[in-house]
């Protein structure tokens, strides 16, 4: 089995008010076969045998679908595998004496609260503005009273696999958040479940992505390139076609 | 201690309607008067504070993630069981019902799987309302598909994320009720104690996982939605933060923990490949309606698979069940695989997996139609191991998955404490000694969205709360108490690390509380998880302070909650000297080496009461009666 050294560099910050500051590691022994979140797993073993402070990053699932881990590596959201996580990253994608260097997701709507871990609470506050259809407990008519085309369930499926990691807002130079926010409109929206908020859905959902300081969209498309879920641009243009309906409409 | 199932009497089948007109109701103004604390939001705890809030109560909603739409049921892949029979098929909520007792190797209330199977119809509505994405047919019908062995097709999914898109649904529901008011969302938070304020759960105490203070919150009812208990083995299918924690420290407290030996371990995972390894990546059992199980003749054979002649291969399940095949249930194929490994013939480097070969599929069907059913299943399998399941065979083997046992609930779901109630994973109700596939959502989703706003209005309603303040001296000890066990952990500056202590103690619990288990091996368990114990408060090394985000903080108290925890997990497996689902031990079992009950000694769901750490926990026997589905032994033959 290879084995490897790797030589890390990264953002340490004490806290959210802390000034933060780049700092080297070298790991020695890396096996091919474990992932960058086991390769960390193992610097941070040396790190506390030495009584220095671990790394904090996010992980649970580790397989992809929670959204929890995240980080920029070598500049880019989750590191250079396309449409996967930094969890599913593997060692055998590097070679032996490979410099890395891990950032945590940079925006003004993610603060940092220690190292390689943000506040993304602002998607939380995004979805309770509108990302859902009001229906109680009790009242829903039968399952298949409702009749929706494989196509059209499958276009949500597309859209609904986002995991809500913030690598998006991360790759956007606005620090933008209008990939996550098309994605759960398009999801909701093109189901007939979701048509009778639709307006009222896409209006208070923009307003709140302004108002919790998301950038704007300037179309430059790296969203979609670091999505793990590889959601795609045309969700975009799905919520902006919507979002003039709903201004013309009057419905904001 | 008392354990009252209070499972309604007369016929199984309008059982809860009886209990739901039977129960009390609360006025809906006086609603939001009641506070409700949730400590979990996965599907159960994410569908209660929903529910909850939808009718008007004061919801406080606690989650250890920085997100609730995080908790580990968005990893669940398969499916979701519901009785529609929307295929024509033959299904029922009686055969639901039927199923689910027969495949828990009788070992469930009858009243709560028939209640389960009733409401899984509405749980499927109540998704569709809110945009779940499940698989349509052309026709725009909702699909369904087998799963797990079930003879009828009973099973929703969308893709292989139907866990994801389920808890999406309540997360989203649950997230309304936050801008409505009535959830308040409190994130970051790990429950670190229950407060018990005259015999009853008035509170919680919890940390604040980013600034590190500890917090005291009170309420009139407490509800604990925080799943399994999988990761006190090391290395399973779970998130590397599904721990034992809050459940344990309700049991230190007076919740009786039922069944805690009734493990699930999954037959299809990807084998371990070192020791760095953090956890292990399930693949769905979907796979096994394709895919043929097999490992060489002989023993030691480490020739690559393309090189061992079919005559040199062996189809062990294919020969041992011939009617099942592949197919047999997931305790059973997990067994069979140990056994072949035990016997020298495993696959890999390790020989600590079997082949599930895809080859005779690919020539029938060819390569597009295997892509098309599990093109991501493999392309995940490809990303993890490097090899290519197209061509060279999977390697697969079992690995801890799901906990049937948990905290032990009457058919309110309230624990043993008055005013505690347990939904979804961590309660040990409706599953028995094995869950079926695709029954964990299920269940989940009926806990939250179904039973508890009837069965808590009930406890509601018919309870007097004295008035009680976050100042009570309840809260104080319990705050002051966690503080001192956190101090202490950060006092003991040993040498070894949390992960390392971990890690020993789940190659203890694998090698003797694993698939197969015996009297003496469960005997060395015992015996050695203690000194293990001792060992972590001696020689553990947890850097850094506990007034801020300090992880290996976080993990270490949870290793030492596994370390208390393991000791009653291997008792009851000592204690249980049948073999039953899950459960399998090595002096119970048929000629032929399947488990084999013992109906007589041990029809009761066995409760535990805490007397103390490293003291011999108190068995309660709540009896279990069978009128409609009769015990009988399972055979996949």
């Amino acid at each position: 089995m290879r084995t490897m050294t790797i030589h890390l560099r990264i953002w340490r910050q004490a806290g959210p008010q802390a000034a933060g500051r780049f700092v080297d590691y070298t790991v020695p022994g890396v096996i091919e076969d474990m992932s960058f979140l086991e390769m960390l797993d193992v610097l941070n073993e040396q790190l506390i045998a030495r009584g220095e402070d671990p790394v904090a990053f996010d992980s649970d699932c580790r397989e992809g679908i929670c959204g929890t881990c995240g980080f920029v590596v070598d500049g880019l959201p989750h590191g250079p595998d396309r449409g996967a996580t930094v969890c599913q990253l593997h060692m055998r994608r590097f070679t032996d004496g490979d410099r890395v260097t891990l950032e945590p997701w940079r925006a003004r709507a993610f603060p940092v609260l220690k190292d390689l871990v943000v506040d993304r609470s602002a998607f939380d506050r995004l979805i309770a503005a509108g990302g859902y259809t009001s229906v109680n407990v009790g009242g829903a008519p039968d399952a298949n009273a409702i009749l929706i085309p494989r196509d059209t369930a499958e276009r949500a499926m597309d859209a609904a696999a986002c995991i809500g990691c913030g690598a998006c807002v991360a790759a956007c130079k606005n620090a933008s958040a209008i990939l996550f926010v098309s994605a759960k409109v398009t999801h909701i929206g093109v189901l007939p479940q979701g048509q009778v908020e639709h307006t009222r859905r896409v209006s208070r959902m923009v307003d709140r992505m302004d108002d919790l300081g998301f950038g704007s969209c300037s179309n430059e498309g790296e969203c979609e390139a670091v999505c793990p879920k590889e959601i795609k641009l045309s969700t975009i243009a799905f919520l902006n076609r919507s979002y003039l309906k709903a201004r013309f409409s009057g419905g904001a | 201690m008392k354990l009252e199932s209070k499972v309604p009497s007369g016929s199984v089948e309008s059982a809860w309607d009886r209990h739901r007109f039977e129960s009390k109701l609360v006025n809906p103004a006086n609603r939001r008067k009641y506070t409700v604390i949730v400590v979990g939001t996965g599907l159960a705890g994410a569908s209660a504070a929903a529910a909850l809030g939808e009718l008007g109560y004061n919801v406080l909603a606690f989650c250890i993630h920085d997100s609730p739409r995080r908790a580990h049921s968005i990893a669940a892949q398969g499916g979701i069981n519901a009785a529609k029979n929307y295929q024509n098929d033959g299904d029922s909520i009686y055969r639901l019902f039927y199923d689910t007792v027969k495949g828990g190797d009788y070992r469930a209330r009858e009243a709560n799987v028939y209640r389960l199977a009733q409401v899984s119809v509405d749980i499927i509505d109540q998704c569709v309302a809110q945009g779940v994405p499940f698989a349509r047919e052309y026709g725009g019908l909702l699909d369904n598909r087998s799963f797990g062995g079930a003879q009828v097709s009973r099973t929703f999914y969308a893709r292989g994320q139907t866990g994801q898109q389920l808890l999406l649904g309540a997360y989203q529901s649950m997230m309304r009720q936050v801008e409505a008011g009535t959830v308040t969302l409190v994130p970051n938070r790990e429950m670190l104690d229950l407060v018990l304020v005259e015999g009853r759960a008035r509170g919680i105490v919890c940390r604040d996982l980013v600034t590190g203070a500890i917090e005291r919150h009170a309420a009139h009812a407490v509800l604990l939605c925080t799943g399994g208990y999988g990761t006190a083995y090391y290395l399973s299918t779970n998130a590397v933060n599904s721990n034992v924690t809050a459940a344990w420290r309700c049991h230190k407290r007076g919740a009786a923990f039922a069944n805690p030996c009734f493990t699930q371990i999954h037959p299809t995972c990807i084998p371990v490949s070192g020791d760095h390894q953090s956890k292990l990546t399930l693949m769905s059992e979907s796979l096994r309606n394709d895919g043929r199980v097999w490992v060489p003749k002989q023993p030691g054979d480490r020739r690559p698979a393309s090189q061992i002649p079919e005559a040199e291969r062996d189809y062990y399940l294919e020969r041992r069940y011939p009617s099942f095949g592949n197919l047999v249930p997931r305790d059973v194929a997990s067994r069979a695989a140990k056994a072949v490994c035990d016997e020298g013939r495993g696959a890999g480097e390790t020989g600590l997996s079997v082949y599930l070969d895809f080859a005779d599929a690919i020539a029938r069907l060819g390569r597009d139609e295997i892509a098309a059913r599990y093109g991501n299943l493999f392309d995940m399998y490809k990303r993890i191991s490097d090899e290519d399941p197209y061509q060279v065979p999977m390697r697969i083997f079992p690995a801890v998955h799901y906990t049937m046992g948990g905290l032990w609930v009457d058919y309110n779901l309230m624990s043993s404490i008055p005013g505690l109630h347990v939904l979804g994973e961590a309660n040990f109700s409706d599953h028995g000694a094995n869950r079926l596939g695709a029954s964990a959502l299920m269940q989940g989703l009926a806990d939250g969205y179904y039973v508890i706003p009837y069965t808590l209005a009930h406890y509601l309603a018919g309870s007097t709360f004295p008035p009680v303040s976050t100042d009570h001296e309840a809260f104080a000890e319990a705050a002051a108490a966690v503080q001192q066990r956190l101090d202490r952990l950060l006092r003991v500056k040993g040498a070894k690390t949390p992960r390392q202590l971990h890690r020993e103690l789940g190659a203890v619990l694998w090698d003797e509380v694993g698939m197969g288990r015996n009297d003496a091996g469960l005997r060395r368990a015992l015996a050695r998880i203690p000194r293990l114990r001792e060992e972590f408060w001696q020689n553990v090394s947890v850097p850094g302070e506990t007034n801020n985000l300090n992880k290996n903080l976080e993990y270490a108290a949870r290793v030492a909650d596994y370390l208390e925890f393991a000791e009653l997990l291997a008792a009851d497996a000592l204690h249980r000297t049948e073999s039953c689902g899950g459960h399998f031990r090595e002096e119970s079992q048929t000629p032929d080496g399947e488990a084999l009950r013992d109906d007589a000694n041990f029809t009761y769901v066995a409760a535990w009461e805490f007397t103390g750490v490293g003291k011999p926990s108190t068995l309660h026997e709540e009896p279990l009666t069978f009128e409609y589905v009769k015990p009988s032994q399972r055979s996949y033959k």
